[in-house]
């Protein structure tokens, strides 16, 4: 007699199958990693550019984008003689070494060497050094060090740096799409769960109001709401997730339609579970598959929605920003500054298109019969 | 057939004055109002003003003055653009949103549906891809995206075609935003056709069709019924949706559709403004969901309304 295998036969549960049939999709897949950068650069980002979102570079009023960094050796002795205008003298031999500037202060008067300061007000320059002292002061040699500031996405028409905000701005996005989605989510799945478990009346009744709300002009709607209520950020994704748990409830209800009848919910029934526990215990966990692969789906649609919004000035206000602000900014400036519009829509439409192959690759994998 | 109409007629009206109900208080308990300037009018100008448009009834008086009013056909004057009625200003915008709506559907249908059938006869080969590329971009690239960027190429780096305007409706004004409005439901209407027409070809009797040695054009023909009936769904809502105006293209290309005005009425307070395109908006909606449903009826035989 031979000993029983040691070896027990592993289950495969159904989510260990998805997992397995998402890594296999190569879309999905890439898509995770980039949106998993976009997202890091997003929270961590601001804080790495350099620049404060809402700093305002006066000397930088839409530089286009560029690798290089400013100021451009041809700007820099322009820009020494604006700022020695300013305090009423004449540069003269000057000498660009590298990020230092050396030059000559000549002015009929004696230098105040509190005016220096201009060039520190000045985006250009740091604060600048005294060398040399010459004829009674009215001579000045001088050293500025150049201020070396790098805009990688250029500047928008305040003179803010476009990389800090589209990183900020995918920040708001990325956070309105999730909120929304989880209110849409939490009305949608509780609604669904309780029409289908209760039944009868109450389902009819609850699935005509959702028949009802389809057929009302949403966007309408939200354009309402948030121009009525004031525009906060709070408003705006209730507003959004408000509209967009329609059809959650209906697929809901139906999968709890047909998962009510099965026998762990006329156990759970039998043995005394009230409806609440068999909602919370049995139904709604059930429902999950779908679930997830809609909310993949919809966090893209939600973060359109927002942008939608804000592209027509109804949505996250100065100086905030979201991609959709970004991108009615750029829409107004294409002509000449196109990469205002460029930027933004790129890290948008990217957002987007990974959010989609996700949820397409989620059905695929947890819907095997649709593929 | 006919009662079916009815009834479905008969189903709409709650719904409208569910529209309606809904909006009117929405807009009321929000704080401001229509004659809110920079500089606070003078208190006895401002009753006075309040008095001419029945704004110091009390609320449910209102109310039901709007409605009497509503069932009479008559949305009353603009709060906000003087001397014009809201139905002045909606006879304006609608027959503008109207032209690039339809024009935008029927562009939609025509690409989409000759798209989704070739790459569903052709699944999974090069032109099956390229659709089902374009179809994704379609549909994630909003159209706030795809609309400067049009005029960047078309309108400033070739200047083939004007920027914006209305200009009378002349087509080189019309054809950019009408594309931009149709990418997007092409790349639908491509995508649900091609599913199901991939569905319906697998289908028994299609099978049976081959097997008889028809022809590849019947054979498509054939698929081609079954495999509509989605898009004819989904046509409804989008259908109301186009032809009331997409706000964005209005406003990008500048144009006097109705979705322009709804936006500024909504920011100058107008209430009667707001009212009546949410109004007829909402007629329209209801009207093309009818509509879907009796083409449903007609189309698939299985589908009986008694």
């Amino acid at each position: 007699m031979t000993e029983p295998s040691a070896t027990v036969m592993q289950g495969r549960s159904l989510w260990a199958d998805a997992r397995d049939r998402l890594r296999r999709n190569r879309a999905a897949m890439t898509s995770l990693i980039v949106l998993g950068i976009i997202t890091l650069a997003c929270l961590l980002g601001p804080a790495l550019t350099g620049h404060p979102y809402d700093r305002v570079y006066p000397d930088y009023v839409k530089v286009a984008a560029s690798v290089t960094a400013h100021p451009t050796p041809d700007k820099i002795v322009p820009a020494i003689e604006r700022v020695a205008s300013r305090l009423r003298a004449k540069a003269e031999d000057i000498r660009v070494e590298g990020d230092i500037a050396r030059l000559k202060l000549v002015a009929p008067r004696a230098i105040d060497e509190r005016s220096l300061a201009f060039f520190e007000r000045s985006d250009l320059f740091h604060a600048a050094k005294v060398l040399a002292r010459e004829d009674e002061g009215k001579v000045m040699r001088i050293e500025v060090p150049i201020q070396r500031l790098h805009f990688w996405f250029g500047t928008d028409g305040n003179g803010r740096d476009l990389f800090t905000r589209t990183l900020i701005a995918g920040r708001v996005s990325l956070a309105i799409g999730l909120l929304a989605t989880f209110v849409a989510i939490l009305i949608g799945v509780t609604y669904g769960a309780v029409a289908g478990y209760v039944g009868g009346r109450t389902d009819t009744l609850m699935m005509r109001a959702v028949d009802v709300l389809y057929s009302l002009p949403f966007i309408f709607f939200v354009i309402m709401l948030v121009v009525f209520f004031g525009r906060n950020f709070v408003l705006m994704f209730l507003a959004v997730g408000a509209v967009e748990w329609l059809d959650m409830a209906r697929i809901v209800r139906g999968q709890t339609l047909s998962l009510k009848r099965r026998e762990f919910v006329q156990a759970a029934d039998a043995l005394g579970v009230g409806p609440g526990g068999i909602l919370a215990r049995h139904i709604i966990p059930n429902t999950l598959g779908p679930v997830v692969v809609y909310t993949t789906l919809l966090v893209p649609k939600v973060i359109l929605l927002e942008s939608f919004l804000s592209f027509l000035g109804l949505g996250v206000q100065e100086p905030m920003t979201s991609w959709g602000v970004l991108i009615s900014d750029g829409a107004r400036n294409i002509q000449g500054a196109s990469y205002l519009l460029i930027f933004p829509a790129i890290f948008l439409t990217t957002t987007l298109f990974c959010l989609n192959f996700i949820g397409d690759g989620l059905r695929d994998a947890l819907d095997p019969r649709d593929r | 057939m006919l009662s079916f109409v009815f009834r479905r007629f008969l189903t709409a009206i709650p719904t409208l004055f569910v529209v309606v109900t809904l909006s009117f208080f929405l807009m009321r308990v929000a704080p401001g109002g229509p004659f809110d300037l920079e500089q606070p009018l003078e208190a006895k100008i401002m009753e006075n003003l309040q008095k001419a448009y029945g704004l110091d009834r009390p609320l449910w008086e209102q109310y039901l003055r709007y409605l009497g009013n509503l069932v009479r056909g008559d949305l009353g004057p603009s709060f906000y653009i003087r001397d014009f009625s809201v139905a002045e200003i909606l006879m304006q915008g609608l027959p503008v949103s109207i032209t690039l709506g339809s024009l935008a559907i029927l562009i939609a249908l025509l690409f989409g549906t000759v798209f989704g059938t070739i790459a569903g006869l052709k699944q999974n080969t090069p032109t099956d891809y390229a659709v089902v590329g374009f179809a994704t971009a379609g549909v994630t690239i909003p159209n706030f995206v795809v609309a400067p960027l049009f005029q960047i190429i078309f309108g400033l780096t070739l200047a083939w075609l004007p920027v914006g305007g209305w200009n009378d409706g002349a087509i080189r004004n019309v054809i950019l935003p009408v594309i931009v409005l149709a990418l997007p439901q092409i790349a639908v209407v491509a995508r649900m056709t091609r599913a199901s027409m991939i569905e319906a070809l697998r289908s028994d009797h299609i099978r049976t069709l081959r097997s008889l040695g028809l022809g590849t054009r019947v054979i498509v023909l054939h698929a081609l019924r079954g495999a509509i009936l989605p898009v004819v769904s989904y046509l409804g809502p989008t259908a109301a949706a186009l032809l009331t105006g997409s706000v964005v293209v209005e406003t990008i290309f500048g144009l006097p559709g109705i979705g322009r005005y709804f936006v500024e009425g909504a920011l100058n307070r107008d209430y009667t403004l707001v009212m009546g395109t949410v109004v007829v908006v909402a007629i329209f909606v209801l009207f093309f969901n009818m509509i879907v449903d009796i083409l449903y009826a007609l189309l698939d035989p299985r589908v009986r309304y008694d």
